[in-house]
Parts: C-alpha cells; sequence; structure tokens
C-alpha cells in the first residue's frame, strides 16, 4: 500500500498509449486463408489456444515459407480483454520476418516492452501480465504445429510463473542459495508471483501443475533434510559416546593441546579412570614428573586441564586428582 | 448525444434538488448540532425533518433507531461486529448464516469474523438466483444462530430476495435479521414492519443521495454495541460528529426515492425492458434472472463471444457506461463471486455485462445505449475466434 494505491479503478489508466491504440486499431486482426498462403508460396498454419469459458482465446494464422521457415504473415482472431487483444496484435507484428525458431525465443515479456510507451514504465499494470501469456503460449501452439510436434516437447524448462515467464529450476535455486523462508522473498528475487498471482498458491485466478507455496515447502523439507543428513555424516557427539571412544577423545585432546605444555616443564600425567554420572563424564588424572607436588597442579593446572576438555569435547567434563 | 450513465447500481446522480437542499449547510447552517448555543441548535429543526423523512421510507416505528453512519459498508460491519461481540465472543451462540452472492462489505466482514471464531454459513441461491426459505429453515437453529444476514436485492443481477419471508422465518425461531437493502431502496417497497427485520443497511448515493452518508435501521430494543466509539451522537450508538448536510441531503433523497417508487416502477422498467429486448435480439445473448423478481432497474447479460472487459471498453468509447462482473476487470482478477455461485453459464464469468439505469435515464438515452451495444458486439464478435467457427 503506499498513496498512489489509495484510489481504485485505475486499470484502463494503466493501459499505455500503445495498448489502447492496438486494442481499437489492431494491425493484424482477422483471417489468412488457405489462397492467400498460396499467394505468397507459403504453408497455412492455424493454431488455437484457450477457450471462451476460461476467459481468454485466440486464433493465430501464420503464412510460413516452407524452405526459410520465414513467417511471412502472421494474423490473429481473439475472445479477450484489451490486453489480450493488444498483445496478440504486438505479437504478430513481432514475428512477422523471423523464423519459426526465432520467433519461438519471444516471450509475453518482450511483448510487453514493445507495447511500451517509456522504458521505464509498464505498459500494462501488474495483474493484467497474465493476459498477455496467450500471445506467447500461441506462438509455441504455432511452431509446434509447423514442426508436426507435440507442444509440451518445445518447452525446455517447467515454467512456474508464467507471467514472469520464472523456471521451477530458478525458483528452487534462488530458495537454496539465498535460504528463502517466504514466498514473498521469492517474488522479491524473482519476480514470479508479482503479476496474476495464480502461482501462489491454489485458489487463485487459474489452476496450475505448481505452486509457490509447495515449491518452497518441498525445496525447504529438502534443505532440512541435506541439513540432518550432514549432521548425521557429522562426528557423533562426546555424550553419545562409549567410554572406550570417550577414553580416546579425552586422550586425543590431552596430546595435542595439554601435555605438550606440561612436557616443557618437565611433567605430565596419565588418566586413571573415568566415571560416567547422569550429564557429567568425570576424568581422573594422576600427575607425574615436575609436576607432582607442583603447587599449582591441583588448582591452576587442574582447571586449565579441564578448561580445555569442556570447550573441545563437553562442558559436563569434571578433572579430578587422585 | 452525451455520454449515457447506466451503471446506477455503482452510484447515482446527486438529485440536483437534495443538491439545493444541502446548500445552507456548509456556509450559513454549519453548527455541531451537539452544542448548545443558537449556531447547534438551528441545525436541529432540519435534522428532524431528515429524520422524519428517513423513518418515513423505511416505515420505522417512533421508538425505532434509524443510526445514520457513513455508508452502508459501516453500517454492515457495525451489524455483524456487534453481533460478534456481543452474541459469537460470549459463547452464546456460535454461527452467522449468510449467503453465497453478498456485496463485499458483508461477505469479507464474515470472512474477518471467521478469524475471529465465527462459524460463517454461506447458503447457495437456487435456480432463480434467490436464497429460498426452505434451505435457510433448514440452515438456522435458535441455539446456534446468531444472527442471519441476507441482502434485499442482489447489486450485479438485481434479483429480488424474499425478505419477508426470510425474515419472518428468523423472527419465529427468534434469531436476529440484518438485511442489506443498498440496492433495493429507492428501488422496490421497503418496510421495515411489513418485513419483519432488526436491522437494515443503506447508502444514500443509490437513491441519487450524497456519497459518504448511509444508515442503519435498528428494531427497537436490539442491542447494539458501537462500531465507532465516540460522543454521544446518535444516543452513543455511533460517535462522530453528524454531517447534516449530508443527513439532510439523504432524507430528502430517501423522500424523493419514495414519491419516485411508482414511476420507477412503470418509466424505469419500461426503459429498462426495451434495452433488454434489445440486448435479447441480439444472437447468443443471455439476460440472467426472470424480470418480474428483478429491481426494475437492472441487466445482467452474457453476451456470447463478447470479453466483458472489452465489451465495457468498447462501451466506454462510445461514451456509455456499464460495468462488468469479468476476472479480467477486477484488481484481483477473481470472477464476481454472484456470477460464480449463480453457475448459469460458466462462461458468464467472462462475459457478463451490467447495465442499470435510474429515474434520470431518458427514452433517447436508451435509444444511444442500444446503438452502441449492437456496435460493440459487432465489433468484437469480428476479432473473435468463436464467430470464425
Amino acid at each position: 500500500m503506499a498513496k498512489s494505491d489509495l484510489i481504485g479503478g485505475t486499470l484502463w489508466e494503466s493501459y499505455s498509449h500503445k495498448v489502447n491504440d492496438r486494442m481499437l486499431n489492431p494491425r493484424h486482426l482477422g483471417e489468412i486463408t488457405e489462397a492467400d498462403a498460396k499467394t505468397l508460396g507459403a504453408r497455412l498454419v492455424i493454431a488455437d489456444w484457450g477457450a471462451e469459458v476460461c476467459g481468454d482465446a485466440i486464433r493465430a494464422f501464420w503464412a510460413v515459407e516452407p524452405r526459410s521457415n520465414r513467417i511471412l504473415d502472421a494474423r490473429f482472431k481473439t475472445f479477450g480483454c484489451g490486453t489480450a487483444i493488444a498483445s496478440s496484435d504486438m505479437m504478430c507484428e513481432m514475428i512477422i520476418g523471423k523464423t519459426v525458431d526465432e520467433a519461438m525465443k519471444i516471450t509475453n515479456i518482450d511483448v510487453e516492452h514493445a507495447l511500451r510507451d517509456e522504458e521505464a514504465t509498464a505498459a500494462i499494470p501488474p495483474q493484467k501480465m497474465h493476459c498477455s501469456v496467450m500471445a506467447y503460449d500461441v506462438i509455441r501452439k504455432a511452431a509446434a504445429e509447423y514442426k508436426g510436434v507435440d507442444m509440451d516437447s518445445l518447452e525446455e524448462e517447467e515454467i512456474v510463473c508464467q507471467c514472469a515467464r520464472v523456471s521451477l529450476r530458478t525458483i528452487r535455486d534462488v530458495i537454496r542459495i539465498n535460504n528463502l523462508t517466504t514466498v514473498e522473498e521469492i517474488t522479491h528475487y524473482t519476480k514470479a508471483g508479482a503479476f496474476c498471482k495464480s502461482c501462489i498458491r491454489p485458489g487463485g485466478h487459474e489452476s496450475r501443475r505448481r505452486y509457490l507455496v509447495d515449491i518452497l515447502a518441498s525445496v525447504r523439507a529438502e534443505m532440512e533434510r541435506e541439513k540432518a543428513q550432514a549432521e548425521a555424516a557429522a562426528p557423533p557427539s562426546f555424550a553419545r559416546l562409549g567410554l572406550i571412544q570417550k577414553h580416546r577423545a579425552v586422550e586425543v585432546v590431552l596430546d595435542e593441546k595439554v601435555r605438550p605444555a606440561l612436557l616443557k616443564d618437565g611433567g605430565n600425567l596419565e588418566v586413571v579412570d573415568m566415571k560416567v554420572a547422569d550429564d557429567a563424564t568425570e576424568v581422573y588424572i594422576r600427575y607425574s614428573g615436575a609436576c607432582k607436588g607442583c603447587p599449582s597442579a591441583e588448582v591452576g593446572t587442574l582447571s586449565f586441564i579441564q578448561e580445555y576438555l569442556q570447550k573441545e569435547l563437553d562442558p559436563g567434563i569434571r578433572v579430578l586428582p587422585v | 448525444m452525451d455520454s449515457v450513465y447506466l451503471d446506477n447500481n455503482a452510484t447515482t446522480i446527486v438529485d440536483p434538488l437534495v443538491k439545493e437542499a444541502m446548500e445552507p449547510f456548509w456556509c450559513q447552517l454549519y453548527g455541531n448540532p451537539n452544542s448548545l448555543h443558537t449556531f447547534g441548535t438551528e441545525v436541529h429543526p432540519y435534522m428532524r425533518i431528515a429524520f422524519d423523512r428517513l423513518y418515513a421510507g423505511i416505515n420505522a416505528g417512533e421508538d425505532d433507531d434509524v443510526i445514520v453512519t457513513s455508508c452502508a459498508t459501516e453500517s454492515n460491519n457495525a451489524v455483524l461486529n456487534s453481533v460478534w461481540y456481543n452474541l459469537v465472543r460470549t459463547g452464546e451462540k456460535k454461527e452467522i448464516v449468510t449467503t453465497q452472492v453478498e456485496h463485499p462489505a458483508v461477505s469479507n466482514t464474515c470472512r474477518y469474523l471467521e478469524s475471529l471464531g465465527t462459524k460463517v454459513i454461506y447458503l447457495p441461491v437456487n435456480a432463480d438466483g434467490v436464497v429460498d426459505a426452505e434451505i435457510l429453515r433448514r440452515s438456522i437453529h435458535p441455539d446456534r444462530t446468531a444472527l442471519v444476514s441476507i441482502m434485499w436485492a442482489n447489486n450485479e443481477t438485481g434479483l429480488i430476495f424474499p425478505i419477508r419471508e426470510l425474515a419472518s422465518l428468523c423472527r419465529e425461531k427468534g434469531i436476529l435479521f440484518h438485511t442489506d437493502a443498498v440496492q433495493a431502496v429507492g428501488k422496490v417497497p421497503v418496510d421495515v414492519r411489513d418485513a419483519a427485520v432488526d436491522f437494515l443497511s443503506f447508502s444514500a448515493h443509490k437513491f441519487h443521495g450524497p456519497k459518504g452518508v448511509g444508515g442503519l435501521y435498528v428494531r427497537k430494543g436490539v442491542t447494539l454495541t458501537p462500531l465507532l466509539h465516540g460522543g454521544e451522537q446518535m444516543g452513543g450508538r455511533r460517535g462522530g460528529t453528524v454531517n447534516v448536510a449530508f443527513l439532510v441531503g439523504m432524507g430528502l433523497a430517501m423522500e424523493l426515492a419514495a414519491e419516485n417508487l411508482d414511476y420507477e416502477q412503470r418509466e424505469v422498467r419500461r426503459l429498462r425492458d426495451r434495452l433488454e429486448d434489445a440486448l435479447a435480439g441480439i444472437d447468443g445473448v443471455t439476460v440472467v434472472g426472470r424480470r418480474e423478481i428483478r429491481t426494475p432497474n437492472t441487466i445482467l447479460a452474457s453476451i456470447k463471444g463478447v470479453e466483458g472487459e472489452a465489451m465495457i471498453w468498447d462501451l466506454n468509447r462510445q461514451g456509455v457506461a456499464a460495468s462488468t462482473g469479468s476476472a479480467c476487470a477486477s484488481e484481483s482478477l477473481e470472477p464476481n463471486p454472484t456470477f460464480v455461485a449463480m453457475c448459469l453459464d460458466s462462461e458468464l464469468a467472462h462475459t457478463g455485462i451490467r447495465f442499470s439505469l435510474s429515474r434520470f435515464t431518458t427514452e433517447a438515452e436508451i435509444d444511444a445505449a442500444i446503438a452502441a451495444v449492437r456496435a460493440a458486439v459487432s465489433r468484437l464478435r469480428s476479432i473473435s475466434p468463436s464467430a470464425a467457427h
């Protein structure tokens, strides 16, 4: 919410001049007949996309020159709102003269950009981006018709947000890399879900194969599982070790951190016994060499050893002299 | 022909007589009616007349309350929140029963109350597009039901609900009954004693009064906890300094609406029927709901092969203002809930066009609208792929 959101009913005011103009006077509206295509020496391709019961339907007519695969003419008919009409018209304009493969690279985002009056201002309000997706879909449908293949085989990646054309892979990556925990963050990073919002959760304008909430939940669950596995692979905590393993761990720390210091002063120590009582592990030591009878051995040195073991292994360790 | 306004269910022109009646209250009679001095008291006679007109307009009794609010949305919120506060929150009752086709002023308030623990039952409509007494009878129980809230007439279809029957059913069982009558007042007779309602909401701008003022009828003895706590205005039932100009305007608008009810039933209906017949004469046009049970000013039509937003865009370009419930024309892309609940035609959600007249609509305007509709349908069908099949 902001000052600009306080006046409602601004839908039409948000359309660019180009959108208004093309809705009123579409340049490429109409049909291409078999005879028209023949005159051009081209093959006629007719592709239908959408359905009136779903709110938008488009029929595209292409005249494609078969040797070069170049689209010589493109026309359309549509049942749809202003955005659908304007974006269908712009789509035709953009693909004429291109090869079928080049045309397939054009997305609804390119069409929306072409409809802008100024580079920095969107041609249509965010929720209407959805209505431009049809222009992209029908290109794929016509290309599939022309190539005689299934439309799904043309899609390299699964698209989750059709308005912003964000793939499943991108969404999964952005969640992992940035450790995202909310759908709002996904939208912030990728623009997925920023337009018609159908892909956010079930119950929106259109039903979808996948929703951002579910993708987020499944990636978070994967991340949790991986974290749990990583923890399981790491050395187990001191508290869960058996007595022999505990003794070994204590000896390693003593060898690495404690004994070198004692040896410098001509002393040493040995572990005589270990007892486990509740959370505490009692380590009984006996000094030898110069440490034996040293006044600080019972106080300062003892606490120095205990602190080291607590820090390295477990805060529950108590060191006691024998 | 200047522009033609056929969106009177959204709002109406302020009757010039109403505008004139409000004029003295800006710079001359501007006192606060709660002040004791002359500036305050000199407006009281005008307020009394306004209240008399409001009470007469809906046949409220002297002991009932007609509280002046800012709009019907506020009135609806006041009723629903008060019922929640007094009956649901306290654990005395659990449920509110309403319909699937209410205006958001009721349905979204119900959703809010659901978040506060209320169970809300949304009744479906029957084949006629209204809620019938039988389904209501099966859905209410004095031990559970705190309130029944059902609109008097639907804003999209104009279909009139059998409020008399529904309200008396609730009265028999001792259940509170509220009706959002914004689309009924000024179009059909509204009598709060003939129909045994406990609460009734209305809004001035739907019957040629100013925007920003409405009313809430509360039957004598029925509890209403204020929505707006504050001063002693409206006997403590609604705080906030009274907008005297708006109250006076609403009062006169109500009186004029009552006087024009007959004209509404006769002339507005005749013009509406002319437009409706012309629409029905176009192939593939379906009008929703039987004429006899609709408000006399409303037509909701589905025009096959013509998307609603494109249609009103084309009409607007020709100077005709209508409205659409098409999902494509809403901020949220959600289809209008009335269309969804009616399930008459799955295309309706995308092709529904509403024309709503008023007593200011002229014959010439209807002629112009008919011509514009024909031109728009013809252009948009020439664009549509279904016409190419």
